[in-house]
């Protein structure tokens, strides 16, 4: 039961509160009618929606149709802290929990995921007339986000990586593809502009994927426990950013990282994965991969390094090379110096993805996102991503010499990452990649996939079979595996683990994660010290990562081809 | 017993209340309008003293007006059908066996959502009580919770139905 009000996208008046646009999602038909009488009464605008799933396609359809989410907690098609992670990730709005159910760890449970508020039934009015403060509060925040991100890179990124998306347009098909590309587009202009703070826009710092990765090797320097915003943007060192940026970001952060925790043993079955090295020229080129217990200093290392964050914190510093996919694919093939060069350059991730970022805007811009186009487009369908995958996937990776060399290193780990859920499939996927790239030899991969399969609880059981027979695959011929569907995307995140894997991986990552979940990558990725995330493949794709929902991530870290990717795999 | 004296005394009520809106349809006069009010007033008293309704029923009411007259009614309506449902399930659940405890729970809390949304103190209290049973496992708790969670279902049931046709006539009353 959808009911839009309608006119809703005029935003608040200046008779604020009145006019707020609220957005209810409950199953149960009475509450809804209740409570959208009674936010009627506050004078609010409101929408209501029976499904998690129309509430979702309500928010991307109109990114700012709405200042505040009202959800309830037992929702049968999905999860109303599911919910609530990911409109507060890819959104931003503040989401408010409601439940007959009081209990403490309930309440704390939303907490934990974000939710600003936990209104016990039967609500009441009172209650609800003081929703706005919400909404309030997080205005006040976004403005002081807005200021900083007119950081080069972000900017950098975000044009090359629209460039670069807008070729690879995601097959996925869905009209909220283009519409999303758009609207990120149009996001990324306002998130520069620094709009007027005062506007009704929600303005945000965009999360790219190199600052996430500087963000991500931040905290690794400093040490997770350690961890503070005000120690991470001292050594971010990004002009305009500010500490609310990085406070905001490193709670999401956090809550991303115990999630992968906690999906830790799902992914062990990636680990195992330990994709056989591209033999030649890939793995020459990027010769980065060391010996999985090298990671460290790749920035993916760092992340690694952490035992609570695990897959986190790994999968975050795939992230921040997510932005070198696209030149995974082509680095294999020419930036090999670049790629070596990162290697060495562990530590600093930074300036390694600063390199592939520069090789990627020229080189690999075109092959890499040619990869990536292919890829993504199966990635967007995230419905179809199983076939997709296959298909697109391998392709790109064929052609390129070192790519083909990875085969599915981690046939675990892409099972894993399927298995968990779509969400987690990206950061899966960079797990996998990571570990990939890490994996010097696919002995190391194997060791690492194993473990990290053990993480990684197959959620999906749809790719648990497909997963149990390609995890013995170390698949060089990665076109075999693009048949199946699963296969395929595993194959992918095997094959990509390597050089060429990277540049596949994102994809297949993507896909994978789409289809379920995508916790378990990123655990898997915690075992496996990506050393280096060489693969500028795996760059792109890392931006997804970790937090459950990738979708989200990739709105802040990726460019908007792979917010599609994201959105739509998300919620399939 | 008690609650058959409570019927009786709101049996009594509506029987009044019966009796007032005859004598309306004879000749509407303001006594006969303020005395189906009243009625109507004493009834919701009745509910809530009884611990049928609680006091946030009242808020429902404020809810409604002139731009959703029936408000209430359809809110009412809407409980009749979804719990009607999650009733059917319920019973369901529990003469299948192996007994799902997981599932009943669920629906349990679905229908505990329910009936507070009209804010139904008891038959929502009633809701915990079979949660807990549930959560324990015990079959036999879950009957008789259950047993005891229809009847004060049933009742509110009549009473809303009551109250709801009064409050109706006194509407109707009121506009001519």
């Amino acid at each position: 039961m959808v009911l839009l009000e309608s006119g809703f996208s005029s935003p608040r008046n200046d008779v604020f509160p009145a006019g707020l646009r609220v957005l209810v999602v409950d199953d149960d038909p009475t509450w809804l009618k209740i409570l959208e009488k009674m936010l009627k009464k506050c004078s609010y605008e409101v929408t209501t929606c029976g499904l998690a799933r129309d509430a979702l396609n309500l928010l991307r359809e109109k990114k700012d149709g709405y200042d505040i989410v009202i959800s309830d907690v037992n929702m049968p098609d999905m999860d109303g802290f599911k919910l609530l992670e990911h409109v507060g990730l890819e959104m931003d709005l503040p989401v408010i929990m409601m439940s007959v159910d009081g209990e403490t760890s309930r309440v704390m449970k939303g907490v934990q995921h974000g939710a600003c508020d936990y209104l016990l039934k039967p609500i009441r009015m009172k209650e609800l007339r003081n929703i706005w403060q919400h909404v309030f509060r997080k205005k006040i925040h976004e403005v002081r986000d807005i200021e900083s991100l007119e950081g080069i890179e972000s900017i950098q990124m975000t044009r090359s990586g629209c460039d670069l998306f807008d070729d690879g347009h995601f097959l996925g098909g869905d009209d909220t593809t283009s519409g999303r590309k758009r609207k990120d587009a149009d996001n990324k202009h306002e998130d520069r502009d620094l709009s007027d703070p005062s506007s009704t826009k929600k303005a945000r710092v965009i999360w790219t994927v190199d600052l996430h990765q500087k963000f991500v090797k931040a905290v690794n320097q400093i040490g997770f426990d350690k961890v503070g915003p005000k120690k991470i943007l001292d050594l971010m060192n990004i002009p305009r950013l500010t500490r609310e940026n990085v406070a905001s970001h490193l709670q999401k952060y956090r809550l991303y990282l115990s999630r992968l925790q906690k999906e830790s043993d799902i992914k062990n079955s990636f680990i195992g994965m330990k994709h056989s090295d591209p033999p030649n020229n890939s793995t020459a080129s990027f010769g980065l991969h060391k010996p999985s217990n090298t990671m460290p200093d790749d920035v993916l290392n760092g992340t690694y390094s952490f035992p609570m964050n695990n897959s986190l914190v790994q999968t975050v510093d795939v992230k921040g090379q997510g932005d070198r996919h696209g030149i995974a694919s082509v680095p294999v093939a020419e930036p090999k110096g670049a790629l070596s060069k990162d290697i060495p350059d562990s530590h600093k991730t930074k300036s390694s993805q600063m390199s592939f970022d520069h090789s990627l805007g020229s080189a690999a811009s075109g092959v890499s996102f040619a990869s990536f186009g292919s890829t993504t487009p199966a990635r967007y369908s995230w419905t179809e991503i199983p076939e997709i995958q296959s298909k697109v996937e391998y392709e790109p990776v064929q052609p390129e010499n070192g790519f083909n060399q990875l085969p599915l290193p981690e046939p675990s780990m892409i099972e894993k990452e399927v298995n968990r859920s779509r969400t987690e499939v990206k950061p899966l996927f960079d797990e996998y990649r990571s570990n990939l790239v890490g994996h010097s030899s696919p002995a190391d991969l194997v060791d690492l996939f194993p473990v990290q399969s053990k993480n990684q609880t197959l959620k999906n059981q749809v790719f648990d079979p497909i997963f149990a027979t390609k995890s013995s695959i170390k698949t060089k011929d990665i076109s075999q595996n693009c048949l199946a569907d699963s296969e395929f995307a595993q194959r992918n995140l095997n094959a990509t683990g390597r050089e060429v894997t990277l540049a596949s991986l994102p994809e297949d990552l993507q896909i994978f994660w789409l289809q379920g979940d995508g916790y378990p990558m990123n655990i898997a990725l915690q075992n496996f010290d990506f050393p280096e995330y060489n693969d500028p493949a795996l760059i792109d794709e890392t931006p997804f990562y970790s937090y459950d929902a990738p979708r989200l991530d990739h709105e802040h870290f990726f460019d908007p081809t792979e917010y599609y990717a994201i959105d739509q795999g998300l919620f399939v | 017993m008690a609650r058959r004296m409570l019927d009786a005394s709101n049996q009594g009520l509506l029987l009044q209340f019966w009796l007032a809106t005859s004598s309306l349809s004879k000749g509407k006069t303001r006594m006969d309008r303020n005395r189906l009010q009243h009625q109507a007033a004493s009834m919701r008293r009745s509910l809530f003293d009884q611990g049928y309704l609680d006091e946030p029923f009242i808020q429902l009411e404020e809810l409604q007006d002139d731009a959703s007259p029936n408000f209430v009614q359809e809110i009412v309506t809407l409980f009749y059908t979804d719990s009607a449902r999650l009733i059917q399930n319920i019973e369901h659940a529990l003469n299948s066996r192996p007994i799902d405890f997981d599932k009943l729970d669920d629906y349990m809390h679905q229908f505990k959502g329910s009936s507070s949304s009209i804010r139904a103190k008891k038959v929502t209290n009633e809701c915990t009580v079979f949660r807990e049973y549930c959560s324990a496992e015990n079959a036999e708790g879950c009957m008789r919770s259950f047993q005891q969670v229809k009847q004060d279902y049933a009742i509110l049931r009549r009473k809303l139905e009551v109250y709801l046709q009064m409050v109706r006539q006194a509407a109707v009353s009121q506009k001519a």
